[in-house]
């Protein structure tokens, strides 16, 4: 194992981090106090209680999985894709590393990434509403496998896009619509039967409506069912990323 | 004694179906300066990609020091220090962050008075907090340099390593490269000129579409290759060559109006001299001439040519 390597590259990519730490805290910060501003306070107020949860506290989990899912992707497809568009990759395929330890590096630095940026968000959502958490043991839980979960998927689109505008296209074409339909800022079951069935086939529903039950107890489906979906996804991109590594895929050509 | 990289059979079929190598066979000897020479687009970069792992061979094996460099990679590549032909670095990183980047990527435990002294033979110890962004060309590469000894290899490639650089850093680096010898390591360059073979390699290698053509002591090659040429544009046109002038090399133009004159660079005497007074002597006026060189474009050509 080369534990030297998978540091190095950890800390290669949150030293990036830290260079550009008020961008990278500040704007999610201000994006959300936004969303707390507009939907918890202007809004928030003339709605009804979801299943005895205040709006204003109800929109929290979703809006820190919004975050944590659109960050992890950018940070990981960046993290993977500056140094091929650099060129500086060839140092890390000419390294005595493994394919798992170039992953372990670049995702696990993604991941934290998006795990603190969670906290941040958790932190100031506080500011504005107040909420509790009834299972902190399980949103912890949650916030990392999401956090690797779509770091792995970040990495994968970060080693496919072939330019920048592709880098942003699976975040703003399919991961931003699905997080906004998966639930963050109402219950599934508000929507009408048809439209619920149809909302099952969107993974972030699992995610935020398992996220929500460990913070209020109340979910949408339930959370056995989110945690599998989860763990299935993350299967799901380890899968993909093996088969890059075998195949040297947009890598080793 | 084992060869310290053996390739045996490769071949290299890009996803386009181009060929960049057609089953090459090298073998580069312990502790010596190997050039490899060949026109762009010869294969030379995919060599070096594929021993140090960064393309996939499509069939064929490498052993770096003994170690095969797909089952026992970490090993192999451990032995391998690379020095790309593109400037390509991490622009907002500083210097000592790049080089001990390196190291931990490669596996070795922090040792800064080992960088330091990799930094200080470089020139580059004064420059190690700055930024690489704000580093001359020159600089750039050194650092490059710096970033492939950074994990102590035995073995080190420097692809193109004088491409558009000037003169001074040139002499630089090849004394660099000399020193580097000096310490036990082995090194493969490519070039395609051919002074900084002539004046760095123990062997020489040329490479043309994907083959090895030849391989051959510095020394042995020098002599086969290094033919200049004399042209004499002559006043007024010559019908024949002399029969005075029978015993030299020369050729007359299709025109009569230059005579060419092949001599030998690495002999004592060119003949040039006596040549000159020998056409005075006979009352053949030139009003012009010139020596040109073969260049490695030709010499390639007529290695081709010659199989």
């Amino acid at each position: 194992m080369n534990t030297y390597g998978i540091s190095a590259i950890y800390r290669f990519e949150l030293a990036r981090w830290f260079r550009t730490l008020v961008q990278s805290l500040l704007s999610p910060v201000i994006s959300t106090s936004l969303y707390f501003v507009v939907f918890g306070a202007a809004i928030g107020s003339r709605m009804a209680e979801i299943e005895g949860v205040s709006y204003g506290a109800f929109i929290v989990p979703g809006l820190i999985m919004l975050s944590v899912l659109t960050e992890s992707i950018s940070n990981a497809s960046f993290g993977i894709y500056m140094p091929r568009y650099s060129g500086t990759i060839y140092e890390v395929l000419s390294a005595p590393i493994s394919a798992m330890e170039i992953v372990i590096g670049y995702v696990g630095a993604a991941a934290t990434k998006s795990m603190m940026l969670g906290l941040v968000i958790l932190a100031t959502a506080r500011l504005f509403v107040d909420f509790s958490i009834e299972h902190p043991l399980w949103m912890v839980s949650f916030l990392v496998l999401t956090s690797i979960t779509f770091s792995l998927f970040g990495f994968i689109i970060g080693v496919w896009a072939s330019g920048w505008e592709k880098l942003q296209i699976v975040p703003i074409m399919i991961v931003t619509p699905l997080a906004f339909l998966g639930g963050s800022f109402y219950s599934i079951s508000m929507l009408p039967e048809i439209w619920q069935k149809v909302a099952l086939f969107n993974p972030v529903v699992y995610l935020i409506s398992g996220f929500r039950w460990s913070f209020y107890g109340v979910s949408d489906v339930a959370v056995g069912l989110s945690l599998f979906m989860t763990l299935l996804f993350m299967t799901a991109c380890l899968v993909a990323i093996w088969w890059i590594f075998k195949t040297g895929y947009r890598l080793k050509n | 004694m084992q060869p310290i990289i053996s390739v045996h059979n490769l071949v290299k079929t890009y996803a386009s179906g181009f060929q960049a190598l057609k089953g090459v066979d090298l073998e580069i000897r312990r502790g010596e300066i190997f050039a490899l020479l060949g026109p762009n687009g010869a294969g030379k970069t995919t060599l070096i990609s594929i021993i140090c792992g960064i393309v996939n061979a499509t069939s064929g094996t490498v052993t770096a020091d003994g170690h095969d460099i797909r089952k026992d990679y970490r090993a192999a590549r451990a032995k391998i220090g690379l020095v790309p032909q593109e400037l390509t670095s991490d622009a907002f990183e500083s210097v000592w962050a790049t080089v001990n980047f390196s190291r931990g990527l490669f596996g070795k435990p922090p040792n800064p008075a080992y960088l330091e002294k990799v930094l200080k033979d470089l020139s580059l110890w004064d420059k190690k907090d700055s930024t690489i962004l704000s580093l001359s060309g020159g600089m750039k590469r050194r650092v490059m340099i710096a970033k492939a000894l950074s994990h102590e290899p035995q073995i080190l490639f420097l692809d193109e390593p004088t491409a558009g650089v000037d003169v001074e850093l040139r002499r630089d680096m090849w004394e660099m490269v000399r020193a580097l010898r000096a310490s036990g390591v082995t090194i493969i360059l490519t070039t395609h000129y051919i002074e900084e073979a002539e004046e760095m390699a123990d062997r020489i290698g040329v490479i043309s579409k994907g083959e090895i053509i030849l391989v051959e002591d510095k020394s042995v090659l020098m002599r086969k290759l290094g033919r200049k040429q004399l042209t004499l544009h002559l006043q007024a046109p010559l019908q024949q060559i002399p029969s005075q002038l029978a015993n030299r090399q020369l050729e007359l133009s299709a025109d009569g109006n230059e005579l060419i004159y092949t001599f030998d660079t690495q002999a004592d005497a060119t003949g040039i001299a006596s040549l000159l007074r020998q056409l005075n002597e006979l009352g053949i006026d030139f009003k012009d001439l010139h020596t040109s060189e073969s260049s490695l474009e030709e010499i390639f050509v007529s290695l081709v040519h010659k199989r």
